[in-house]
């Protein structure tokens, strides 16, 4: 298959290019940038006058709810929602029913997702047994059967002995971990950042150190460990500072944040809307405000959609008993778009956030646009605007606190290895 | 969101869920409403068909006796029907949801849900949830609001004081958990009272609770200084569990009213308990049954004060 995309804006975060210019692939790879190579003929031809032709987006993490949890989404609804998000590949944590902890489990949803021919799916293997924080699971069958880190999602190890054993384990086969700074006992099953919100709504509240502390932690354990650890979805001010004196110190750190937190604060809980119910909590303006310093200054790599499809009936509760987590996959692009233009950013530099410092991250080839590369690409409007809803949304979960929101930015066209996917 | 929670869009009160925001003009006109029916509960058994026709479900997540029951009295003394259900006990533990039994209610046509449940912002899903010619009224959520409880606060207050701009109120005890609490500060300071403290160990207090607008003390020598209002809350023993308190026999030590830390405020100054008391924990019977102590007042004020709001949602 042969495609010519004419006319495009080529944005390679990874390189800084950025120009209106043809695109031609072939055999899967992008073969040339403006000129057309000998004997190409266009098997098909996109015009992308006005649009913005980007490497697809890498998503740090999206959970797909399978297995077990189909009844809140399936990995069909969620990779179709991916595609029609501009996200070509992605990782998806182990807290699954049961947890990705055993090879099987591993290989199972490799193949469902192969099947499905959508979004590259990048399994997060538990690095504890039942995500238990107790025994460690099979780190190199899993592996071999294709995890390509290891996580304890939002279940933290509260056993720091097992955490560093863990860590040790790891580093011995050059494993990444992957770790959401929390302290369990500090959380306490709050819900809510500890502040004058959670005082005023009386929710149970997690307080900043719990990440700080935990973070502290961790970061004593990689130079006790020597392993190298990604953190999930850092929350607040004080810990992005920690994280980057540590990434000063050389510390073999890189970080993430969710879209949500780039964008909201815990003042969005208003009257209790349980899709503000998000873990981490939201925290106060002056964390948001320094995570987007962070993000602009280097400390936090990537920003990831944290994806986390809810049914309707487990958001129907009051907001604490409420299942925590919103829907992403399909708003990763158009709120990155957004905090760039909020924040002056080069669409590049915005861009690089979501697909070329996560694929780095991930470990992955994609994640640029560039010839011999893979052609995984996201193809966008960015002056296309649209009301955030239900029957917008293709997820399954139809649960963000964006609801109702216009954003600017839609994708058009999707291609995973040169093919179309969604367009 | 962007719709008020609580008030239609003739700014009435379509629900009561909190004092926050509520309007100073609605407060006073629910305690000068209450006035009006204290010489009804004095009067006894005399009933006023204000809810004739009408049926109000009180909706018990959480046990409760005595707020369960002034507002049974209330509402039947406005010759309400009233059913009560005791969810603790009922559909919720055969699994079906909070709002499929608020559905199930509402096509019995109930016209007012009298809600008490354990977590913080129940009675707003609810408001939320139901049919807009339905009313909600929160009787306790959680750790958040408590409002008619705070109202027949204000009104106990207002009796016995009369002008609220030249108090000095202190809340003593547990504001961490206490839903009473955060609506009487709400309601305190709606009413213009100058000063409201809390009083509490380190423990008990949650975060930033001076951005409500109170002063903060950890010792009740400071605190009761020259205080016209004691506002104590009930000490939940579990907390010795959570590792908030030692003891609760150090806790009376320096949280405990008794006689001679009530000297250290006002000659005049009035105390008050939600109930239930715990005798010798954050009260000193002496203090509890002496002349200072309006508690038992407050219980009988509970019943006008709740006829008020119900007569007043019923008429909106």
């Amino acid at each position: 298959m042969h495609i010519h995309i004419r006319n495009g804006r080529l944005i390679d975060p990874g390189s800084g290019m950025d120009r209106t210019d043809d695109l031609y692939l072939a055999e899967g790879k992008i073969v040339s940038i403006g000129s057309r190579p000998d004997g190409f003929h266009d098997d098909r031809e996109i015009e992308a006058g006005g649009m913005i032709v980007c490497p697809g987006l890498v998503d740090l993490s999206a959970r797909l709810r399978e297995p077990g949890l189909e009844y809140m989404a399936t990995l069909e609804s969620e990779l179709e929602a991916a595609v029609a998000g501009g996200v070509t590949s992605l990782a998806c944590p182990p807290d699954t029913d049961p947890p990705l902890d055993e090879p099987g489990l591993v290989e199972m949803l490799k193949h469902r997702a192969r099947n499905l021919d959508q979004a590259r799916v990048y399994p997060v293997g538990a690095l504890t047994q039942g995500l238990k924080g107790a025994r460690l699971t099979e780190m190199v069958e899993l592996h071999d059967a294709g995890c390509v880190a290891f996580s304890q999602v939002d279940a933290p190890i509260a056993n720091l002995h097992v955490l560093m054993r863990a860590m040790q384990y790891a580093a011995t086969f050059g494993f990444k971990v992957w770790l959401r700074p929390q302290d369990i006992h500090l959380a306490n099953h709050g819900v809510a950042h500890e502040g004058e919100i959670a005082t005023r709504l009386g929710l149970p509240a997690i307080p900043v150190c719990a990440e700080t502390i935990a973070l502290a932690s961790i970061l004593s354990l990689m130079k006790e460990t020597g392993a190298s650890v990604h953190l999930c979805r850092i929350s607040s001010a004080e810990g992005t500072a920690l994280v980057r004196a540590a990434k000063r110190q050389g510390l073999p750190l890189t970080c993430d944040v969710s879209i949500n937190h780039v964008h909201l604060t815990d003042m969005d809980i208003g009257f209790f809307d349980a899709n503000c119910h998000l873990m981490p909590p939201l925290r106060s303006l002056a964390d948001r405000d320094a995570l987007c310093v962070g993000l602009m200054d280097g400390t936090i790599d990537a920003i990831c959609s944290d994806h986390a499809p809810v049914d309707e009936d487990a958001k129907s509760l009051p907001f604490a008993q409420a299942e925590s987590g919103a829907t992403g996959l399909e708003l990763l692009l158009p709120l990155t778009l957004k905090w760039a233009v909020e924040n002056r950013l080069s669409l590049p530099e915005a861009l690089a956030r979501i697909t070329f410092h996560p694929a780095r991250i991930l470990g992955i080839e994609t994640g640029q646009l560039a010839i011999g590369a893979v052609a995984d690409l996201c193809i966008f409007d960015p002056d296309a605007n649209w009301v955030v809803s239900h029957t917008e949304l293709r997820s399954q979960g139809k649960n963000t606190p964006f609801l109702g929101m216009e954003l600017y930015g839609r994708t058009r066209f999707t291609l995973i290895g040169g093919r179309i996917v969604y367009g | 969101m962007g719709v008020h929670p609580q008030l239609n869009k003739n700014g009435e009160l379509q629900h009561l869920l909190t004092t926050e925001g509520l309007p100073a003009v609605i407060l006073r006109h629910i305690l000068d409403t209450a006035e009006s029916f204290t010489g009804v509960t004095e009067r006894d058994v005399k009933k006023i068909p204000l809810l004739r026709g009408k049926s109000v479900f009180n909706l018990f997540f959480e046990p409760s006796t005595r707020t369960r029951t002034t507002f049974e009295i209330a509402a039947k003394r406005l010759s309400a029907d009233v059913i009560n259900l005791n969810m603790a006990v009922s559909s919720q533990t055969k699994g079906e949801t909070l709002l499929d039994t608020v559905d199930n209610l509402s096509a019995m046509h109930a016209d007012m849900f009298i809600v008490r449940h354990n977590q913080s912002g129940a009675a707003h899903l609810i408001a939320r949830h139901v049919r807009p010619e339905i009313h909600v009224i929160n009787a306790g959520d959680g750790w958040h609001a408590h409002p008619t409880q705070a109202l027949l606060d204000m009104f106990t207050i207002r009796r016995y004081k009369q002008d609220f701009h030249a108090l000095r109120v202190a809340i003593i005890g547990d504001i961490l958990h206490s839903r009473v609490a955060r609506s009487q500060i709400h309601a305190l300071t709606t009413l213009g009272v100058p000063e409201i403290r809390v009083i509490a160990p380190k423990t008990l207090l949650p975060a930033k609770v001076e951005r409500l607008g109170v002063h903060v003390y950890h010792n009740m020598v400071q605190g009761l200084q020259d205080v016209d209002v004691l506002m104590m809350l009930r000490l939940q023993h579990e907390r010795m569990e959570s590792a908030h308190l030692p003891s609760t026999e150090e806790y009376f030590k320096y949280y405990g009213l008794t006689p001679e830390k009530l000297a250290l405020a006002r000659s005049d100054a009035i105390v008050m308990h939600p109930g239930p008391m715990n005798r010798g924990v954050e009260i000193d019977s002496e203090v509890a049954d002496g002349t200072q102590s309006v508690i038992l007042p407050q219980v009988n004020f509970g019943i006008a004060v709740r006829m008020a709001v119900m007569s007043i949602l019923a008429g909106n």
